[in-house]
């Protein structure tokens, strides 16, 4: 307040200007990336634009952006043309048991890693981030044969059973997590005589809920667009998930583009709505794995 | 009980060896039991048993009989498609890893600065990461459709024929890198984070000094990213390795036009799970293991020269 007016006038013009500058380099920024939002966005658009049109509409050319007239119609005929329920209905089966299983082994496993002081605990964390560095190929085919020996080729077990028994990027992930829950809670706790597993399910539990969940909400995207396990596992019609079935709409002369493109955006939209309710915490488990890796 | 009242009753072997430490050790392998299970049953087991499979002519039937060193011999000489596959995987992460790298933290620069919408920006690159890849593989099939797919439409208003995209052998390569940079949101993610690390003071102290907006990016942003581009260039090795379902998608499992996008992942597939030749791809996936660790080790040993760990925590 008591400021001179002499001085307060140059900073005030060297301010504007330094604006100006300021929003002409925005303007550059969003010269790029709006358009580069419009790419990232186009695989949709098109989706969905393409699924509202006409099969008069399909291969006009030029194409036609804003379908005329815009018809529903694909979306019925899509769940119709393939068993698009049963599909889901199998996809569902997958994905929540699946969930429930990497949920529950994780936690636990995160726990050990990261709460309770063991001999071999720094030996596995290490072997737990070595799979990591594993390409899938390598264990694939004998995996395979393990499902096949116990008679499980064919049916759902296989996409689900695994789950049960860890996943390594979910411990770790869930394991960074837990470390940053102070220990003297669980110290606490041990005073008045609770044993590890009440730690673990009244205390950690509840206070990494926003953890567990990010963990869930991975595993059910991963499990619900997996395409090369259900590829390898499912050979009967009646178990094959929405990945398989998509690849069903092909008819006489070529595919049903307008089938399949409906049946792409119903399969597509569960994912992005359970994205954007968890928009926070899905980023926050990006960037855990690879800052903190 | 009468047990452990034994022990107690006993000297302790250690100081170490401890009431508590003991408790310990049964609670944490209780609790690690899972993945302790799960690790020997789909990791340990199954590598040893690939290796040796690798070894074996297996028809996933009958036992495998050791051949000794014969399938690591007819990939090298008798397997013409197996060199198409190195060459066309290998041509894919040359030339799409810089491309992606690029990309990602270009963006991200863009988006890092308090700048509108960067949340609307950060979702909708981060979408596409999201899309089923099999619905992703189908969508490109029809928009790059070289005849009436609209991704021939800004090549007319130039006037000028579209490239024939993944129908012929000469453009199906660089469309699928082209492809690939649709699903970067991920990496941009991470750089994003990576540039809030960026301390302020030290773009702040370089302004003062008179380091223009080029030289602060050249001096301070990039050595403290580079731990970020580290890890970018580590896991997209082996990703691009792995590339498997979009190309398989879109060349409905074939590699086609002419073996142009028969992956080394592709081909490892059909061998594996169409010709059922489980020695022969247990051979394959080895070679790829060696040949990725090698690579991850040759760029971790570089790391010493150009990555730098001063500003982030590596907790």
């Amino acid at each position: 307040m008591t400021t001179p007016v002499t001085e307060v006038i140059p900073k005030q013009s060297s301010a504007t200007l330094t604006d100006a500058k300021h929003t002409l380099r925005n303007s550059l920024k969003h010269a790029v990336l709006l358009p580069a939002a419009f790419l990232f966005l186009l695989p949709f658009i098109w989706m969905l634009s393409t699924s509202l049109k006409s099969d008069a509409q399909l291969f006009t050319y030029p194409p036609v952006w804003i379908p005329n007239p815009v018809q529903f119609s694909n979306y019925p005929n899509a769940v119709n043309y393939i068993p698009f329920f049963l599909y889901l209905k199998n996809t569902l089966t997958i994905t929540v048991f699946s969930v429930i299983g990497a949920t529950i082994s994780c936690s636990l496993v995160a726990y050990s890693l990261a709460r309770i002081q063991w001999p071999g605990r720094k030996l596995l964390t290490l072997l737990t981030i070595a799979t990591l560095m594993l390409p899938y190929q390598v264990t694939l085919i004998p995996v395979f044969l393990i499902f096949k020996r116990l008679g499980m080729v064919g049916d759902l077990r296989p996409l689900i059973l695994p789950q049960f028994f860890g996943v390594a990027y979910y411990i770790f992930l869930l394991r960074q997590f837990f470390a940053t829950i102070p220990m003297e809670l669980s110290e606490a706790a041990y005073v008045d005589g609770a044993n590890e597993f009440r730690i673990y399910w009244a205390i950690i539990l509840p206070l990494a809920k926003p953890a567990l969940a990010t963990i869930a909400v991975f595993q059910f995207i991963a499990s619900w667009r997996d395409y090369l396990g259900p590829l390898i596992y499912l050979n009967d019609q009646k178990l094959y998930t929405l990945s398989l079935g998509l690849q069903q709409y092909s008819g006489q002369y070529g595919r049903e583009w307008g089938l399949l493109m409906a049946a792409s955006v119903l399969f597509t939209l569960p994912v992005i709505i359970i994205f954007f309710f968890t928009q926070k915490t899905f980023v926050q488990g990006v960037t855990l794995s690879g800052i903190k890796g | 009980m009468t047990a452990s009242s034994q022990i107690e009753a006993a000297p302790p072997r250690s100081p170490r060896w401890s009431r508590k430490s003991r408790r310990n050790t049964f609670w944490g392998i209780l609790f690690a039991s899972p993945w302790l299970i799960g690790l020997a049953l789909f990791w340990v087991g199954p590598i040893i048993a690939s290796f040796y499979y690798s070894f074996t002519e297996f028809n996933a039937i009958k036992t495998p009989v050791f051949i000794g060193l014969t399938n690591y011999v007819d990939m090298f000489t008798k397997d013409d498609l197996f060199w198409t596959g190195v060459y066309n995987t290998l041509y894919f992460a040359v030339v799409s890893i810089p491309l992606a790298i690029i990309t990602a933290f270009g963006l991200a620069l863009l988006l890092n600065a308090k700048i509108r919408g960067q949340t609307f920006y950060r979702t909708v690159y981060y979408l596409p990461v999201l899309v089923p890849e099999v619905a992703l593989a189908l969508v490109w099939i029809y928009l790059f459709n070289p005849a009436t797919g609209l991704i021939n439409v800004p090549f007319d208003w130039l006037g000028i024929r579209g490239p024939c995209w993944n129908a012929c052998p000469q453009w199906a390569k660089p469309t699928m890198v082209l492809l690939a940079l649709w699903i970067i949101g991920n990496q941009v993610v991470l750089y994003l984070a990576g540039l809030q690390d960026v301390p302020q003071e030290l773009n702040d102290a370089a302004s003062v000094d008179g380091a223009n907006a080029f030289h602060r990016f050249l001096n301070v942003t990039l050595p403290i990213m580079t731990p970020v581009i580290f890890f970018h260039l580590v896991t997209s090795v082996i990703g691009a390795f792995q590339f498997f379902t979009i190309p398989f998608i879109m060349t409905g499992g074939t590699g086609a036009p002419a073996n142009s996008l028969m992956f080394y992942s592709i081909l490892l597939y059909k061998n594996a799970f169409a010709y059922f030749k489980m020695g022969y791809a247990s051979a394959m996936a080895w070679l790829m293991f060696v040949v990725i660790l090698g690579i991850t080790l040759v760029i971790f040993a570089s790391a010493r020269r150009w990555v730098y760990y001063g500003g982030v925590d590596l907790s």
